[in-house]
């Protein structure tokens, strides 16, 4: 299902004759960690090869790091022109003065267009200040694209999710992040991308920011933004152990990846990195499932354009149920233990 | 140490939006506005650094028309020590906001300038990037943990990312936006409001400032969101799975 308007078939894309001075040139700026591509970028890479498709033009894609070879590779087969790296151990962590300057560069030196990336927090640090040093502007998450004559309109979600703001974005060069529900990959193209070297020269890099540390849990679960099904626990759970227990014991049964709401990351049960809504991860999978989850606004902004949602909730009056697909009146302490074992005995 | 925290003006996070009939923006009638919550985070930051001994000064600075007043009052109120409003009525975006602050910096010389992650009512992200790219210093966004260096020249930061939690230190100054997790704002009290009224705030225009604000991006139409359907409800757990098999096929 295609939740967004514009963003399937429907708008007349083809309609319209691009002109040649409206042929694109995109950078997609990729993702990754532990030497590996992270699957947003494709949804980031899905855009740009929709713009190219319906107003003409071509995509490359910017790896930034170090000992990213397998990542360059794994990105040859998407349809863009060239895969530009840039591997330097200055590179190893991802701080934003030095990504957002090697960015700019390389929008300069390539007369790109427009720079589209997935919404992360990488994205959200390194894309706005890039754009502010080639004077750009910036329009975040965007979950559609249409060619308006020789330029473009975009759509994007503002006010939690509430109302869906139409924009036109102007200036030499275009940045964008983009909902990355809202863009599927790009089909794989015959040819393979040409990868290029970019020369690091490490002391001109800027040197604001010194990295010390990361903590990072690790876990067996696939992230939330990747998963096809997301278990996510609210304030019906009450400790850790019973998070783990009741909202992990189902997501492993689904082998989903967990979410939790912010009142239950607040309490400390999880890490921030859990909390899905308006100020945490947007997530849309095949299924999603809340548990003990009251449905506030900000929350609903990070999961309601999820295909199937199934809410359980001993208050029949929930705002859940109403965004709910299946709503089930129950205690979770019950129903879920219940739900589960019936999932193994399949 | 001087601290400038950036204060926006938003519709309550509890108050429901409505868009009008035309497009052209959000129904305000009834519409209570408060101090961005994120930005509140930032000063409560800024008034306890301040508290022990870290900073000496905190300027909140607003963008907005002659409302903005009212959201600086609530910020004097809290705890800063004076306020810069510049007037605006036009439509502005980040990049407009980034270069205005940055004027206003560059007269005020803050060492930290503290801010939001993102601003409720446009959620964009992208303002305290923005600025410190075009002030030529560092940045630390998503900042759940704040501590100075002993000499006050570097900030040590945590920041919440999608992995996790990173340690950064930034030299100052720098820009720092704030996370939900880095402290809970204190109230306003009656002895706050009655200190404020007394406190200045000096309005600035952009042309003062020698900025043009003209934004990059302009909105064209605003739409309430698609809703979706409330579905069915079901009676049993067997029921559910049973759903969730033949129908929705997704287990
Ligand atoms: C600026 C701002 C940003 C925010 N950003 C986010 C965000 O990104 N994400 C987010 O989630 N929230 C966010 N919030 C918070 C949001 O407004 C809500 O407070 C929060 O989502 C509530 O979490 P909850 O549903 O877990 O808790 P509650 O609202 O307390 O709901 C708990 C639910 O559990 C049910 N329940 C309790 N016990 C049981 C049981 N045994 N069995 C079954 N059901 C049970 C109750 O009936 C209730 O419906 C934000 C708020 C603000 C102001
Ligand atoms: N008009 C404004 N006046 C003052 N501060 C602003 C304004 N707009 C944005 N900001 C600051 O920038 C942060 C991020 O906003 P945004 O990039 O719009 O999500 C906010 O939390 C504020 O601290």
């Amino acid at each position: 299902m295609n939740f967004w308007p514009g963003s399937a078939t429907k708008r007349g894309w083809s309609e319209r004759r691009p002109s040649v001075e409206a042929l694109s040139h995109l950078l997609v700026l990729a993702e990754h960690a532990h030497g590996r591509l992270k699957p947003v970028t494709l949804a980031a890479a899905g855009f740009a090869a929709q713009v190219c498709a319906r107003a003409g033009g071509t995509f490359d894609f910017l790896v930034l790091g170090e000992g990213v070879g397998a990542v360059a590779e794994a990105l040859r087969t998407y349809g863009a022109a060239r895969v530009l790296v840039a591997d330097h151990p200055a590179l190893r962590e991802p701080l934003a003065d030095k990504h957002a300057h090697l960015l700019a560069q390389a929008v300069g030196a390539c007369g790109v267009t427009m720079v589209v990336a997935a919404a992360s927090t990488y994205s959200k640090d390194v894309l706005p200040r890039a754009a502010a040093l080639l004077d750009a502007g910036m329009l975040s998450e965007v979950v559609a694209v249409q060619a308006d004559g020789g330029g473009f309109t975009f759509q994007r979600l503002m006010f939690a999710g509430n109302v869906l703001g139409t924009a036109t974005l102007e200036g030499p060069v275009r940045f964008l992040t983009v909902r990355p529900a809202a863009f599927a990959a790009p089909a794989s193209a015959p040819g393979l991308a040409v990868v290029e070297m970019l020369a690091v020269e490490a002391v001109t890099l800027p040197n604001y920011l010194t990295f010390q540390a990361r903590e990072e849990k690790v876990s067996a679960r696939p992230d939330a933004t990747e998963a096809r099904v997301v278990v996510a626990g609210g304030r019906a759970l009450k400790t850790s152990q019973e998070f783990e227990q009741l909202v992990g014991g189902l997501a492993d049964a689904l082998g989903a990846a967990v979410g939790a709401s912010r009142a239950v990351v607040d309490a400390g049960l999880v890490p921030n990195s859990l909390q899905i809504g308006q100020t945490g991860k947007a997530v849309a999978p095949e299924l999603y499932v809340a548990l003990g989850i009251s449905g506030a606004i900000q929350h609903l902004a990070g999961m309601k354009d999820s295909r199937v949602i199934v809410a359980i909730n001993r208050d029949p009056e929930a705002p859940i149920f109403e965004v709910a697909d299946y709503g089930l009146i129950a205690d979770i302490h019950q129903a879920v233990p219940e739900l589960v074992d019936k999932l193994r005995r399949r | 140490m001087k601290i400038l925290v950036a204060a926006k003006r938003v519709p309550d996070p509890d108050t429901r939006i409505r868009v009008r009939s035309d497009g052209a923006g959000i129904a305000t009638e009834g519409v209570r506005f408060a101090l961005n919550p994120f930005d509140a985070i930032a000063l409560e930051a800024a008034i306890r650094l301040k508290e022990q001994g870290g900073a000496s000064e905190i300027v909140v600075v607003g963008i907005d028309a002659e409302t903005g007043v009212e959201t600086l009052r609530a910020g004097l109120a809290m705890g800063a020590d004076r306020a810069v409003l510049v007037r605006e009525v036009a439509p502005l975006d980040p990049f407009a906001v980034a270069k205005l602050l940055a004027a206003v910096c560059r007269r005020e010389q803050p060492q930290l300038i503290l801010m939001g992650k993102q601003a409720i009512d446009d959620d964009c992200n992208q303002t305290g990037q923005m600025l410190a790219a075009r002030l030529g210093i560092g940045q630390a966004t998503f900042v759940s943990r704040l501590d100075l260096g002993p000499d006050q020249s570097t900030a040590r930061c945590g920041r919440e990312t999608d992995s996790g939690t990173e340690t950064v230190t930034v030299t100052l100054p720098a820009v720092v936006t704030v996370d939900l997790r880095l402290n809970e704002p204190r109230y306003v009290t009656a002895l706050g409001i009655l200190r404020a009224k007394k406190k200045p705030i000096q309005e600035v225009t952009p042309a003062e400032l020698g900025v043009d604000p003209t934004p990059r991006t302009r909105l064209l139409h605003l739409a309430p969101a698609p809703r979706r359907k409330a579905g069915v409800r079901v009676q049993s757990v067997d029921e559910l799975l049973a759903r969730l098999r033949d129908e929705a096929r997704v287990v």
